[in-house]
């Protein structure tokens, strides 16, 4: 009986003990994980994540074909009351620039494909239009919400990173730092 | 043979309404199976921006004559798997499955352990009490009750 009993109380703290270990994995896994955010906020320089994304209109875009540009990464949704300020600011320096070698993408993030679609027909937009369904390059970049943009310079690093709508000032800066003159 | 036929009436009428869920759902119930991504709560609970999206397109969907698990693929698509209330059954979200059973389990287990050592102490108690007195203990207690009752 008394086996019985150690028996017992080895496998209730055992269980507990293995059920503390998980709960401690899973936190240290998610606060482990560095994001390109986190990196850029730390003053390094990470190389921008590789994506082979659905376009909006169709096809796909993959980023080795921008490779050699100054990218910027603008994570964005059609629900979005900030996104739609920004938007014409954006298509407007996607199409000054464009010649310079700069190039604008604009990254759909829990969105409904028609009324993405709508709100990029409403405001214009040229520049390439993805979608991240499964979130995963919105999460590789550590976004936290939307609009958030990600500025690459020409050798593929970024540096720079706006939470929020991007302002003419913060665009301009962004784009100087990734190498824009 | 009467179990038999209560459990296939009562599977009966069970799969009648869920039968019915699945192919004409309605806003009410679809709104409070699935969640906010930006808010993670239910969207009936909800007025955020991506909800509202959300809640227009269970009403477009609704009335174009989808099924539920069609109107249920078509958010995932669009919104991530994030927006079911039920957790994956996959990765570590098969926890949230697998621990309410092994716990129930683990339960029965202990219960049954505790039940079964309950009744054995209980068993040898009762043997105890039935052994026979000693042959000089019972004169001297039939003495003294004779003398009790004089």
């Amino acid at each position: 009986m008394g086996s019985l009993r150690v028996g017992a109380q080895a496998v209730s703290v055992a269980l507990v003990v293995g059920l503390l270990g998980l709960l401690v994995w899973k936190v240290s896994h998610q606060i482990g994980d560095e994001t390109v955010a986190s990196e850029v906020r730390d003053g390094k320089r990470p190389g921008a994540p590789a994506f082979d994304l659905e376009q909006l209109d169709g096809g796909r875009l993959r980023s080795e074909a921008l490779r050699g540009k100054v990218q910027v990464i603008n994570f964005w949704a059609s629900w979005c009351e900030p996104c739609r300020s920004e938007a014409p600011l954006l298509e407007r320096t996607s199409r000054e620039l464009r010649s310079e070698g700069v190039v604008v993408v604009g990254v759909d993030h829990q969105d409904a494909a028609q009324f993405a679609r709508d709100f990029a027909k409403r405001y214009r937009m040229t520049y390439p239009l993805v979608r991240d369904p499964d979130d995963k390059l919105y999460d590789r970049y550590g976004a936290t919400g939307v609009p958030e943009s990600f500025f690459v310079g020409r050798d593929g690093r970024v540096v720079a990173h706006v939470p929020g709508a991007v302002t003419r000032e913060t665009l301009a800066a962004g784009l100087v730092e990734a190498g824009v003159e | 043979m009467m179990r038999t036929l209560v459990l296939a009436l009562a599977a009966l009428v069970l799969a009648g309404p869920a039968a019915a869920s699945e192919a004409r759902p309605t806003q009410h119930e679809l709104e409070s199976e699935l969640i906010c991504p930006t808010c993670h709560t239910t969207l009936d609970q909800s007025n955020a921006p991506v909800a509202q999206q959300m809640k227009a397109v269970i009403a477009a969907r609704i009335a174009a004559g989808d099924t539920k698990s069609e109107i249920e693929v078509r958010l995932v698509a669009d919104y991530g798997r994030g927006v079911l209330a039920k957790p994956d059954v996959k990765g570590f979200d098969l926890l949230a499955w697998v621990l309410p059973i092994a716990g129930l389990l683990i339960g029965a287990v202990v219960v049954g352990v505790a039940a079964w050592r309950w009744s054995a102490r209980r068993d040898v108690a009762d043997d105890v009490d039935a052994e026979p007195l000693e042959p000089e203990l019972e004169q001297l207690v039939d003495e003294e009750l004779r003398r009790l009752e004089a």
